[in-house]
């Protein structure tokens, strides 16, 4: 995973296991959690969008299927909390592959427009299958995750149990990123038509990604699922795939900088109240100022930055 | 209402619906001809056509002939301000960051959209005065005529403007292989200005003609984009007439599913053709493989 990358995730993890310590209110907590929770979603979706160089449009609803097949399993199918969460990835893995195999086999950004539609369709869905999901109104009633008879609801608990699993899928993705996949990820930035002369799959490569991300994605859902007990369609919305994006775009496409993404923008809705009707536009401003001034992200925008004042110096 | 007037009916609405779809795809196809960029914002330009002309002509009472052009002017010159702005100081980058940036410049519109009109929908009297056409038992609004008019002059003069003049074919080269059209003399960097800002224009134009049926608000674009590009792909990405044709089936299936089966899938409808488009075919039904690697290389 690299020197540098265990350096800081050794830094990141002790900070996060301390992190409760010093500050117990449950609303800082809540929010700590829930940046844990998007962060896994944004993960998935920079190792797309930075290692296979492609954009989902729709990850809001493979998170959506992973807490529709938490929540609804197990409530009315008396599933157990963890196969229902298998459920979940699986489907999302059935449908990564349906979209992706497709769409990857051509050249362009066909994958954005498919998985736009495909986030649509599964919003309907959602709406749409009253006696499943109960529509529009929402699904409530949601157990919390039991750990051998321990129930994981408390602020504390349940901080701990989102950033391990983060924490683990960090590993995970800083691992892919140096396997031969990431390599060969890397190689086809360098140039596509040599990359596939050296017998990678291309293709089925990226469709390998897409379907890790999708992954992500729903471990996301369901683990906000048993967090809120209550979802509704919205949460899965289109905006709801756009904010993941921006998180990506605003951190730059790389796994640290999705972490960053996700705590920025988890905190700034918080603290954007004032702006309640008009967070699109905001929204829109960010991405566009971000894209235009620090196209390479804001973790490498500030580090060049900070470079640059020390040359200066 | 017999089956058969039913059915009529579908028809008809479909079509009306569908010939937007058309003319987004066609804007798709102008952008994407030019520059390989899946433009996302397409669909604002036709709601900034539609709220536009709301303002000249519900606001400032502009007569229909005043507030039409000026619409359409307007947007055109938004398409080519977003190009200008956004797009070219970029052009170095990569396309996944030029699709972004499209993206960023919906969410954008939308928001602008809705700090100017609010989140409420708006209506637009019909361009003709009289009550509706009865065809067969279906019911027809005269504005529909007006829709259908103006995709079919849109889709005449985009042909004639690709196929007879110089800008339209040194358009069309810059699509082939932009290197290559530069070596001849044309300007690939104003090349790619036109084409925002004609795309802009023709969806200023779907956006002018259908707020008098369907009403306009703030967020109808990015489903716009979606119907549009499900277009352009079924018809063969960068086929006018194609995006055009593709664009009616889309419609016409849109409204059956809407009303025999259930309104709440009719936004399915065309997601679902696309994906199979993907699968099955993906240059389109006008479009050619070998033509689409050459391009492509």
């Amino acid at each position: 995973m690299g020197k540098n990358n265990f350096r800081t995730l050794i830094i990141f993890t002790i900070c996060l296991g301390v992190f409760p310590i010093f500050i117990q209110s449950d609303y800082f907590l809540s929010i700590m959690i829930f940046i844990g929770i998007n962060a896994i979603a944004a993960m998935g979706l920079s190792l797309l969008m930075g290692y296979a160089g492609q954009i989902s449009l729709g990850h809001a609803a493979f998170f959506g299927i992973g807490a529709y097949c938490s929540s609804v399993l197990t409530v009315k199918f008396g599933f157990s909390i963890f196969a229902a969460f298998i459920c979940g990835v699986f489907l999302s893995v059935v449908m990564a592959v349906a979209i992706a195999v497709p769409t990857l086999k051509l050249k362009g950004h066909y994958l954005a427009v498919a998985t736009l539609g495909f986030g649509e369709i599964i919003y309907i869905i959602f709406n749409e299958l009253l006696d499943i999901t109960g529509g529009p109104s929402g699904f409530s009633g949601i157990p919390h995750i039991t750990f051998f008879g321990h129930a994981v609801e408390g602020g504390i608990k349940y901080f701990y149990l989102v950033w391990a699993i983060a924490i683990l899928l960090l590993i995970f993705s800083l691992n892919v990123i140096y396997s031969r996949i990431g390599r060969a990820l890397r190689a086809v930035h360098g140039s596509h038509v040599a990359t596939e002369a050296m017998g990678v799959n291309v293709s089925w490569l990226k469709v390998q990604v897409f379907i890790l991300s999708a992954v992500y994605a729903s471990i996301g859902g369901s683990l906000y699922a048993h967090f809120v007990t209550f979802i509704s369609p919205p949460t899965f919305s289109l905006f709801a795939s756009i904010l993941l994006l921006i998180m990506v775009v605003i951190g730059g496409s790389n796994i640290w900088g999705a972490l960053l993404g996700a705590g920025i923008l988890t905190i700034l809705p918080q603290y954007l109240t004032a702006f309640k009707d008009f967070d699109i536009l905001v929204y829109g401003v960010i991405l566009m100022a971000i894209l235009l001034f620090m196209p390479e992200g804001l973790l490498n925008g500030l580090t060049s930055l900070v470079k640059w004042l020390r040359e200066k110096r | 209402m017999t089956l058969s007037s039913q059915i009529l009916q579908f028809f008809f609405t479909g079509l009306t619906v569908g010939s937007i779809y058309g003319m987004v795809g066609l804007g798709f196809g102008i952008i994407y001809n030019a520059t390989t960029i899946i433009n996302l914002a397409q669909g604002e330009f036709v709601m900034l056509g539609g709220l536009i002309m709301v303002f000249f002509t519900t606001v400032l009472k502009f007569p229909l002939y005043i507030g039409c052009p000026l619409t359409i002017v307007g947007v055109t010159v938004i398409g080519a301000l977003f190009e200008f702005f956004a797009i070219h100081p970029l052009r170095n980058a990569s396309l996944l960051t030029l699709v972004i940036i499209t993206i960023a410049a919906s969410i954008l519109f939308r928001g602008i959209a809705m700090f100017i009109w609010g989140k409420d929908p708006y209506a637009l009297p019909p361009f003709t005065l009289g009550g509706p056409i009865i065809i067969g038992g279906a019911v027809i609004m005269p504005q529909a005529f007006w829709v259908l008019g103006a995709s079919m002059i849109i889709v005449i003069f985009m042909g004639l403007f690709f196929g007879k003049t110089i800008i339209g074919k040194a358009m069309s080269a810059c699509s082939f292989n932009p290197m290559a059209a530069s070596l001849m003399g044309i300007n690939v960097r104003k090349m790619i200005l036109l084409s925002f800002a004609l795309s802009a224009g023709l969806g200023a134009v779907a956006g002018v003609v259908i707020t008098p049926i369907s009403l306009m608000e703030y967020d109808r674009g990015l489903m716009l984009a979606v119907k549009g590009f499900c277009a352009a792909v079924l018809g063969g990405l960068g086929i006018g007439y194609g995006a055009v044709v593709a664009g009616f089936l889309i419609g016409i299936l849109e409204s059956f599913t809407a009303g025999l089966v259930h309104s709440g899938f009719k936004d399915a409808v065309a997601l679902v053709i696309l994906l199979f488009i993907l699968c099955l075919k993906p240059s389109g039904i006008f479009g050619s493989e070998e033509v689409d690697s050459i391009k492509k290389l």
